[in-house]
């Protein structure tokens, strides 16, 4: 899927599962070298998938895939050298494990997702077995695409966890805890909270809000439609291949028709056939959509941060204002709003001067206290917007390339597919005119 | 009026020399068209226009006109099986639809029926013996038809020959010759394949409908995407127009599919159970010729009448057995010529469905390689 990646690792012997056909080239352009990003410096590729059995967490034995990650100096291959490249074996659980890190460190990036966990929006022929060796071929290429989008990511390539992940096989996943990362993610509930109760959300990120939902709802309805067509095409290429079988056997009876029939009916085999490869290389049209599909929870990951910044500055300033207030009302003795001690003080008389100094002194230094959340909720604030605007820009960009090219591709698909069936038919014509 | 068995002999020996009745020494145009609903006290049918061009000397006029029933056609059917039992009659389309039909007069019903029973006439036009019937005759000139089908061996008479023909077949054959038992199997082997092939292509119709429809629901899931975009509403409007145009080439196909190819083999169908029947008849025939052979043999009883009873049915074995192999050779052709014809066709059109499709989506990728502005100008140039 990315070009960098892929073109040399063709180009070298060992790499001998990337060819052509899974990467469907479509991030030629967005994998721009940008400064120094990762991926200019190393080659990067999932070359293979193995089982593997074990024991879990719970000690019950449980069979699982790990992917081979083999990186290369990008400088050896300029110099011509071909070295062999560092690898190291890794689960899905770890690139899980990565991601979430990213997740909560660089909350205002449009972080690339992982290929699905299981699979979906299966079609009755592919099983949604997660040991399939299609699915899980398909999943290689998903995770590759995963590594070489952060890894030319300006921002995301410079991380060191990442560095770590795909050169340090053991105790990655002891330092990735040890950034304690866990405790700066923000509580669900927190979140969600802060979307309902918000008030001035910066408007173009409700609008990117709302075009992540709708984006995730129109790129899953296509994704549904797509596979219920292919259940369908299936069907009708099948059929197809008992007209083989039919023909085969009317021929027997035959004279003058038989050699024709007989023939008619290979043709309609090759024709019954076909339809798998057809409908396999469908699968990675569907998964480069599915990319954008989950693409869109990213998104709007980012603009609820943005909520959630915003609201917590926006509580910040409520509490100084009725901080500030309360000082008002202490200095004056003005009760401008209902308070208890305002109603003791009415009920039970003024308290003693001292006193009130007391709190007066207290609430001064709560307030500064306030000033100083308010403006480091307003920095948190208009850093994560400024730098979050700049990704969801990049981010469209490279949407926008990389879907008009998957649609491309498809119509590609499509053509090949018109070709093939003329070649059939035309050959089944050439044998029913024999009969 | 029935002809002697030795005159329908000489007659078929003579047809045998001519040629087969082709474009051009065809002197018999029919077509059967136009169908009215016809409403009575008792009841309501449809009518069929039944129009005749001839140049044959046998009939009066150059061009006739007559309206026809269902009935009709069956009863004309009937005759010329009655007088023909071993020449392969092609059948008509049935009387009932099993499935699926709810009115009888559905539109789509007697299309298909108007279609098959057209076929029908021009089959029997097209066959050396049969088109020369005296029923044949009346069937496409007179006006009233119903006069002259009273007339004829009553239902009566029929029952008794067959009656007659169970008993004989009871009785059983002694042995068959050779030619007719390879026949036989061909016969039992050809409705099997040929009821095949008709269910195979019933579901493929039915496959292709259903992927029609989802199609149908496909293409517009990029339209309402493309709502959403900006850079990417062209491309993905583009695809939606190529969803649906090959979704209206899919629909073509299966429409093609129900004209030509459905209609051919069932006709087909329908022959083997006419194959079959007349295989039976022939049999009968013979059983007949060999039970009161039999009884010759054993018989004291006027031996001179039953000779002469014998010896006419001998002839008439010997007579329905070489009209049947006559006949036979000339339905093969018949059959492999229309059945190629409607394969040669359906395969033309699926060639035709993919060439459509391809162009689609090659001019697709074609707007994708131009410059959105170029792009633009060519629309408004267009438009």
């Amino acid at each position: 899927m990315a070009e960098d990646g892929k073109e040399e690792s063709v180009a070298t012997d060992d790499d001998s599962e990337l060819t052509a056909a899974d990467g469907t080239g479509s991030l030629n352009n967005t994998m721009v070298d940008e400064g120094s990003t990762l991926l200019r410096r190393m080659e990067i590729c999932v070359a293979e998938a193995e089982k593997r059995s074990g024991k879990n967490a719970v000690n019950m034995q449980e069979t699982f895939t790990v992917y081979l990650i083999e990186t290369r100096p990008m400088d050896a291959l300029a110099e011509g050298r071909n070295p062999a490249p560092d690898s190291l074996w890794r689960r899905y659980s770890e690139f899980e494990l990565l991601r979430n890190y990213l997740i909560v460190t660089y909350p205002y990036i449009v972080v690339p997702p992982l290929p699905e966990k299981r699979a979906e929006f299966v079609w009755h022929k592919l099983s949604a077995d997660n040991m399939d060796p299609d699915f899980v071929e398909r999943r290689r290429v998903g995770l590759e695409n995963f590594l070489l989008r952060v890894a030319s990511h300006p921002v995301l390539s410079n991380e060191r966890i990442l560095y770590h992940f795909l050169t340090e096989e053991h105790g990655w996943k002891e330092v990735v805890y040890e950034t304690g990362f866990q405790a700066k993610a923000d509580s669900r509930l927190r979140a969600l909270s802060a979307t309902f109760r918000v008030r001035n959300p910066d408007k173009r990120f409700l609008e990117m809000k709302h075009y992540s939902d709708e984006l995730q709802s129109h790129t899953s309805q296509l994704l549904r439609a797509r596979a219920r067509v292919a259940d369908r095409l299936y069907g009708v290429f099948k059929v197809h291949g008992n007209y083989g079988r039919v023909f085969s056997e009317w021929s027997a009876i035959e004279r003058e028709m038989g050699d024709g029939l007989q023939s008619a009916g290979h043709h309609m085999d090759a024709y019954a056939a076909s339809i798998d490869d057809i409908l396999e290389e469908e699968e990675h049209y569907a998964d480069q959509i599915k990319e954008y599909l989950f693409y869109a929870e990213a998104l709007r990951a980012v603009c609820r941060k943005h909520e959630l910044t915003q609201f917590e500055l926006e509580m910040a300033s409520q509490d100084l204002i009725s901080k500030k207030q309360q000082r008002e009302e202490l200095a004056t003795g003005i009760v401008r709003t209902f308070s208890f001690k305002g109603m003791t003080n009415k009920l039970f008389g003024q308290e003693a001067p001292e006193q009130r100094e007391a709190r007066l002194k207290l609430l001064e230094e709560l307030i500064a206290e306030a000033e100083d959340t308010v403006k480091e909720k307003t920095a948190e604030c208009e850093e994560h917007v400024e730098k979050a605007w700049v990704d969801m820009q990049r981010f469209k960009e490279q949407k926008d390339k990389d879907l008009r090219e998957a649609l491309i591709n498809y119509a590609v698909m499509q053509i090949s597919m018109c070709k093939k069936g003329i070649q059939v038919w035309s050959n089944a014509k050439e044998c029913f005119l024999k009969m | 009026m029935p002809n002697s068995p030795s005159s329908m002999v000489n007659q078929y020996r003579l047809e045998e020399d001519e040629e087969p009745q082709d474009a051009n020494t065809k002197d018999l145009f029919i077509t059967v068209d136009n169908p009215e609903s016809h409403v009575t006290a008792i009841e309501t049918f449809i009518m069929y226009r039944v129009g005749t061009k001839t140049t044959r000397s046998e009939f009066d006029s150059s061009e006739y006109e007559v309206r026809r029933r269902y009935q009709d056609f069956l009863w004309l059917r009937s005759r010329l099986e009655e007088s023909h039992p071993t020449l392969i009659v092609h059948p008509l389309p049935e009387k009932f639809v099993m499935k699926g039909m709810v009115e009888r007069f559905n539109d789509d019903f007697i299309e298909t029926r108007k279609k098959a029973l057209h076929r029908f006439v021009n089959k029997i036009s097209e066959h050396p013996i049969l088109s020369f019937s005296q029923h044949f005759k009346l069937f496409l000139t007179a006006q009233d038809l119903a006069s002259h089908r009273k007339q004829g061996p009553g239902f009566l008479s029929r029952m008794g020959e067959t009656v007659r023909a169970v008993a004989n077949s009871v009785r059983g054959l002694r042995s068959r010759p050779e030619e007719f038992g390879v026949m036989w199997e061909y016969v039992e082997d050809f409705s099997n394949k040929i009821s095949s092939v008709d269910k195979v292509t019933q579901r493929i119709i039915r496959e292709q409908k259903e992927h029609l429809d989802e199609l149908k629901q496909y293409g517009p899931t990029y339209t309402q995407w493309a709502g959403l975009e900006e850079e990417l509403e062209e491309p993905l409007k583009g695809v939606a127009g190529c969803v649906e145009r090959c979704s209206k080439e899919t629909e073509e196909q299966i429409h093609h599919l129900s004209e030509v190819l459905v209609p051919a083999l069932h006709e087909y169908v329908l022959c083997a159970e006419t194959l079959k029947a007349v295989m039976r008849r022939r049999d009968n025939i013979q059983a007949e010729f060999e039970a009161k052979n039999e009884a010759l043999a054993s018989k004291k009883v006027d031996q001179e009448a039953l000779q002469e009873e014998v010896d006419g049915l001998a002839d008439r074995v010997e007579q329905a057995n070489n009209v049947l192999k006559g006949d036979w050779s000339r339905w093969q052709d018949s059959m492999r010529t229309d059945l190629k014809s409607a394969f040669i066709s359906t395969a033309e059109k699926n060639v035709e469905y993919y060439e459509q499709c391809l162009a689609v989506w090659e001019s697709f990728l074609l707007s994708q390689k131009e410059e959105p502005g170029e792009q633009k100008e060519e629309e408004d140039a267009a438009s």
